[in-house]
């Protein structure tokens, strides 16, 4: 994408341009801007290296048979030749049709995980930054509690999480001490769910919070106070007003939510460990398993559940800038 | 023009040169000179508390004794070495020279060709002093790849004193005597009579007891669909769902919260194996050590008592160089001696692997007396290199099939459905 941009970005307006073959054009664009191109260099060398070449091979994988048994490798004077073989499309049929059932319920999991937890952090945010965004005594220390939770390392949060949520832990003593029994956060795969979908709110609202506190001191006064003379109720004000204003931060907010949320292995991987809570573990922690939770690595399995979960994003992505292009077009 | 094409190559050489900066960290086994000492790394994967301390004294005995040799010890988490090893050895850099193998990953490293062969180097010079069953569990395709450092097998660990509360006079030996004995300990001791960790390896006395195994190499056949092997996890699924019966852990701390309980008293048996013996002993109903019994894994219904043979082997890694391989076989030759294992096992508890280090001073040692009894229903494992990736699957499996998301049946067929992927030329059944 970062290689595309600069055509993509070349001004459409001039003809002259447009007539000329692709390679003169380059060539022009050579000349004109060769100390763009220079800079651009690195970048694109180290890009390449870090993220398209792995993406290349793990796509390649995904058509074969790999594991770590039959890739090649040279250890001292032992040498292991490459013994895996193309296998078309037999790996996305076998994991897509699988009779082991387990990429669906991990599949939907991911979905129903996601959804909740973006709605849940996104909501709970802005009602947060609404509040902190008025004049009340004591609003930067509250601000501060806030942060709180994002200022500590995350596999700091979650193993005490871990902790409080044990089967004697502090959690469960307190809904013992009000007579709603003991449940098992970390080992019944209901509440393992609820219990991931609680520790990744307390993760993520910080975050949402203070973009939206941000994306609320960007709108005018001027905008309330206008709706105030027009006999606007606090409600319409919110409704007509926050909302609207709010659009381009929560859009992006929204999106890289989804984005973060349907990758986000801390969380998963910390709180319950990658082997014994199957029905837990989201697509990436699932692919994680297949790579290095079992012997031999099933790298061919892994990536083409690491480019399935690549393309599930790509798709979701560009249909949500679509949308909320409409949107904003429907607005002007 | 050819000022661009300067700077162009400027900048791409700075973005090569620093990535190429970025990926060559530090070596665990970079090709140093000969002169002057070597450095050995060591991955040892025993328990980092409780065993770890006897083997850096060694470490230091050796260093002193081998002024040439420097060792590098590294504690590894044993549920990470196999994979953090296969990584770096597949990497080609940052594996050590000399790690503590378990001995079901031996074959499959040997198979990648991660170990150097041991035949006639000094590591083995004594070869013929170890028990003739770890050798052979050392050995692939004919070659030596591992020297046996401990050995272990799987016993019923149980509170002599809260069995006596419960009226308990002996051991069960039966997995329907441990369950009734379970329900009188809770009725009369108020505690939970057996624990059991929900993990596959823990599993196998009760495939064992029904005269199975995860597979027949023989008859080239998965076993996990055969009526024995459901009968078998049939029979734990009653027992972890029984009265007396503490509920099943599955959490990540599960492993832990379970040797905590039954170190406090809170759980008068279990399953385990000799690793845990110190960590026991340190338990506040342990303070006096004649309270911890053992006794053999009860037996199933076809009457046999089995547990799995495991322990621990030295392994070289082939991709170090000459001199840091001559000086890893030299180490393990150390820590393989007799009077290192001597020392390993009055100091850990644990068993030593040679038929020279079961001095009396050794079997004094209650522990180690128990487990030397019971070592004798021990089931090597088949000489299969899959053989230990199949604990994955079939634990996965497991923890759904006793916590009641799958039934027995569909649960032991999506483990041969992935077990087939292992071994896509054996049968299912």
């Amino acid at each position: 994408m970062t290689v595309a941009a600069p055509v993509k970005a070349a001004p459409p307006g001039r003809a002259e341009e447009r007539r000329a073959g692709p390679l003169s054009r380059i060539r022009r664009s050579y000349d004109q801007f060769w100390y763009a191109w220079a800079m651009c260099a690195p970048v694109v060398v180290i890009l390449g290296l870090l993220v398209g070449y792995p993406l290349v091979l793990g796509i390649m994988y995904t058509f074969t048979d790999a594991t770590s048994l039959n890739v090649g490798h040279t250890i001292g004077v032992n040498h292991i030749p490459d013994t895996f073989s193309w296998v078309g499309l037999k790996t996305y049929l076998d994991i897509l049709s699988g009779p082991d059932n387990q990429f669906w319920p991990h599949f939907w999991w991911t979905i129903i995980w996601t959804v909740s937890c973006v709605t849940v952090t996104v909501s709970l945010g802005l009602g947060l930054a609404v509040l902190l965004n008025r004049n009340v005594r004591g609003r930067s220390f509250y601000r501060l509690l806030l942060v709180l939770p994002w200022a500590v390392p995350t596999f700091v949060t979650i193993f005490s999480w871990r902790l409080m949520l044990a089967d004697d832990g502090v959690v469960n003593s307190l809904f013992g001490a009000v007579g709603l029994g003991h449940l098992s956060w970390l080992s019944d795969p209901f509440w393992q769910k609820v219990a991931a979908i609680a520790v990744n709110t307390w993760v993520g609202v910080p975050f949402m919070m203070l973009s939206m506190l941000g994306g609320l001191q960007a709108i005018p006064a001027e905008l309330y106070e206008a709706a105030e003379m027009d006999g606007a109720s606090p409600w319409q004000r919110f409704r007509h007003v926050t909302l609207p204003g709010l659009r381009p931060v929560s859009s992006t907010l929204v999106l890289l939510g989804i984005i973060w949320t349907f990758n986000q292995f801390n969380v998963i991987f910390l709180l319950f460990g990658a082997n014994n809570s199957d029905s837990v573990q989201i697509l990436v922690t699932y692919s994680y398993k297949l790579f290095f939770g079992q012997t031999p690595m099933d790298y061919a399995r892994a990536a083409t559940v690491g480019i399935l979960c690549l393309s599930i994003l790509v798709v979701f992505t560009e249909f949500y800038r679509r949308w909320m292009r409409r949107m904003q077009g429907a607005q002007a | 023009m050819r000022r661009g094409i300067a700077a162009a190559v400027l900048a791409t050489a700075i973005a090569v040169s620093a990535s190429a900066c970025g990926s060559s960290g530090s070596t665990a086994t970079g090709s140093t000179a000969n002169a002057g000492p070597v450095t050995i790394t060591w991955w040892d994967t025993s328990d980092a508390t409780n065993e770890a301390p006897t083997y850096k004294a060694l470490v230091a005995q050796f260093e002193q004794a081998n002024p040439s040799v420097k060792v590098n010890y590294v504690s590894v988490p044993f549920a990470d070495a196999q994979t953090k090893f296969t990584t770096a050895a597949a990497a080609g850099k940052g594996a050590p020279d000399v790690m503590r193998s378990d001995v079901g990953w031996l074959p499959g490293f040997a198979q990648q060709g991660y170990l150097v062969p041991l035949d006639g180097t000094p590591a083995a010079a004594e070869q013929s002093s170890f028990e003739s069953q770890l050798i052979q569990q050392a050995t692939y395709q004919g070659k030596l790849y591992g020297v046996p450092e401990v050995t272990d097998t799987l016993a019923l660990m149980y509170n002599k004193s809260l069995f006596a509360k419960a009226g308990i006079t002996s051991a069960p030996t039966t997995w329907d005597q441990l369950k009734a004995d379970s329900a009188l300990v809770k009725q009369k001791a108020g505690v939970d009579g057996f624990a059991f960790n929900p993990s596959s390896y823990y599993a196998m006395p009760f495939l064992y007891g029904e005269g199975t195994d995860m597979v027949d190499v023989a008859g080239k056949k998965l076993e996990f669909n055969s009526a024995a092997a459901i009968k078998g996890i049939t029979t734990l699924k009653d027992l972890v769902t029984s009265p007396g019966v503490a509920k099943l852990d599955t959490t990540a701390n599960g492993y832990a919260n379970i040797m905590d309980a039954f170190g406090s008293g809170k759980v008068a048996s279990i399953i385990q194996g000799p690793w845990e013996t110190t960590n026991v002993f340190k338990g506040a109903s342990f303070a006096d050590k004649s309270n911890l019994g053992l006794a053999a894994v009860p037996a199933g219904s076809a009457g046999k008592a089995g547990a799995p043979i495991g322990g621990h082997n030295l392994i070289a890694y082939a991709g170090s160089d000459a001199a840091h391989q001559a000086a890893a076989e030299k180490f393990i030759a150390f820590m393989t001696s007799a009077a290192s294992q001597i020392t390993i096992a009055t100091k850990n508890a644990t068993l030593p692997t040679r038929t020279d280090a079961y001095t009396a001073a050794v079997t004094a040692n209650p522990g180690i007396a128990g487990f030397q009894a019971v070592l004798k229903a021990g089931v090597p494992r088949p000489a299969i290199s899959q053989y230990s990736s199949l604990y994955g699957p079939f634990g996965t499996e497991l923890t759904k099939i006793l916590s009641g998301q799958e039934s027995v049946q569909a649960g032991l067929s999506n483990t041969t459905v992935q077990a087939q992927k292992l071994l896509p030329d054996y049968a299912a059944q």
